[in-house]
């Protein structure tokens, strides 16, 4: 019988310090963000997707080596280049990331000897089609230069 | 027409939960045969995530199978890398800089903390309260917070590397997590006094789900299930790794056995984590976070090796065999929640279902990280 009235008295108690709590977080500033409206800054270290560091001229610092691609965990990578007559080094002409692999673990920038790929800071990347994934980073280079 | 179904004195139905359900918290499957609302008979069923993590590891080199580790428990994916990076750097003989193993013990200590923080929410939500998620969840945002400016990422870190870590920690973190420990410690008791010791809360876990010694050393339980039931073990201080001994911290043990002993157990580690992280941040050396010298491609020589780590659900164990090669000949991953949830089984019987699921969230499962 007193375990019985000691049980309500407990529950009572233990509502009044509930509610005491929700009131005092009632007036806390909001933690939330309106996500499409407001969105939240990307830390400097963030690791995006990866892109093309380009020199002084605008083209990008790659040397074709293939390091990024051995070191890709998925097999995300796919780069080509070529050696312009005259030239001592071979030029980039394509490098795609298949995003849809990629983990994001960032193998790839550890392995590049030459500092010519960095990651990205974005995040809003929804799509309902695969090839939007498909990302041509020497195009994206040149787009980033106009 | 349209007769209710009355069942026999002594017959049984099954009930299915999962592997979609709310309270399992990931794709796992219960077969419940049911006596009325009581479990007669339970049995667990898994393998709707398998993801071949351990097969994946013998077709790879070591440093590309790194990514996978954060995958296996997506809470608490440092103390896998963790577990990962020591048994390569034992079999390599890589030296790791005093500063780094610093850097892995707090990382570590705070990701141990969101962990527990997510299952703290998840778990009341499964008792109906559904506020203590909120609360824990922006604490939890704290600690993501930290940790994304350093790793770069929020879950599924990749932040240890062989013989060091990524990136060196910098000011903004060290003063970022004092502000913290100090946020967290006056959380915590807001979380005692809203939830610990709420009424309801113990009549719902005091009392309910024994597991006792024998039971969890028949299963291999560890972890909080473990100390729960009075095991007093922790990989932590019964085979320190890293820079754990220089650590003064205690390692809270119950020996009621019940679901509340577990959710204590937690609450307390939280608390032993933040000591760990204060006095590792007091003691940071200066210096290299990453070896001088390294081997450019990681071979190691033929042998077994095994390393454990106390990750957030209990004894994570890693055992390599390697022929030599540049990849594993067998990577074995031995998990904390496999055993810890195949004694849902014989723990459940005899249970109502609303308590057999309440007791589901006290061994704090993490399905991808059984099923791997």
């Amino acid at each position: 019988m007193l375990r019985y009235f000691n049980d309500i008295l407990m529950g009572l108690w233990s509502l009044i310090i509930g509610m005491g709590i929700t009131f005092r977080e009632f007036f806390k500033p909001k933690v939330t963000l309106l996500y499409p409206h407001q969105s939240v800054k990307m830390p400097a270290r963030y690791r995006g997707h990866v892109e093309l560091i380009p020199d002084d001229e605008g083209q990008p610092l790659c040397v074709v080596c293939g390091m990024c691609e051995k070191a890709c965990p998925s097999n995300c990578i796919s780069i080509s280049g070529e050696k312009p007559e005259g030239s001592k080094r071979k030029v980039l002409t394509s490098y795609i990331l298949d995003f849809t692999k990629c983990s994001l673990c960032g193998s790839c920038v550890d392995s590049c000897n030459f500092g010519a790929i960095r990651y990205t800071k974005e995040y809003n990347l929804a799509s309902t089609r695969k090839e939007d994934y498909h990302f041509d980073l020497l195009k994206r280079l040149e787009e980033s230069k106009k | 027409m349209n007769e209710p179904i009355v069942l026999q004195p002594d017959e049984t139905f099954v009930l299915n939960v999962g592997p979609q359900h709310p309270a399992t918290h990931g794709v796992l499957r219960v077969k419940m045969t049911m006596d009325g609302e009581y479990i007669y008979d339970a049995e667990t069923v898994i393998g709707y995530i398998h993801r071949m993590h351990e097969k994946m590891a013998e077709n790879r080199p070591y440093t590309q199978y790194l990514p996978n580790l954060s995958r296996l428990d997506y809470l608490s994916a440092m103390a896998y890398c963790h577990g990962y990076v020591l048994a390569v750097e034992k079999a390599a003989g890589i030296e790791v800089p005093e500063r780094a193993e610093y850097i892995r013990a707090i990382t570590v200590e705070m990701n141990r903390i969101s962990s527990h923080l997510v299952w703290f929410g998840a778990f009341v939500l499964d008792l109906g309260g559904f506020s203590p998620l909120m609360y824990a969840f922006d604490d939890r945002e704290q600690i993501l917070d930290l940790l994304e400016a350093v790793t770069g990422s929020r879950l599924t870190y990749c932040y240890f590397r062989f013989g060091g870590v990524y990136n060196d920690i910098d000011d903004d973190f060290i003063e970022g997590t004092r502000r913290f420990i100090k946020r967290m410690r006056e959380a915590l008791k807001m979380y005692r006094k809203l939830v610990t010791t709420n009424v309801i809360l113990m009549k719902r876990l005091q009392g309910i789900g024994p597991i006792s010694v024998d039971m969890c050393q028949r299963y291999g339980a560890t972890g909080p299930v473990a100390r729960g039931s009075g095991i007093n073990y922790d990989v932590r201080r019964n085979e320190p790794y890293s820079v754990y001994p220089e650590f003064n911290f205690d390692i809270p043990v119950y020996s009621e056995c019940d679901s509340y002993a577990r959710y204590n157990v937690r609450m307390e580690e939280m608390e032993q984590s933040l000591r760990i992280i204060e006095q590792g941040l007091d003691k940071l050396p200066g210096g290299p976070v990453n070896p001088e010298k390294k081997p450019k491609t990681i071979k190691l020589p033929p042998g077994d090796y095994y390393s454990a780590v106390e990750a957030g659900r209990g004894s994570f164990g890693i055992r390599i065999v390697s022929d030599g090669d540049k990849s594993p000949y067998r990577l074995k991953l031995r998990s904390p929640t496999f055993s810890n949830m195949h004694l849902f089984d014989e723990a459940c019987r005899g249970m109502l279902i609303a308590d057999a699921l309440a007791f589901m969230g006290s061994l704090d499962l993490v399905i991808p990280e059984m099923d791997r």
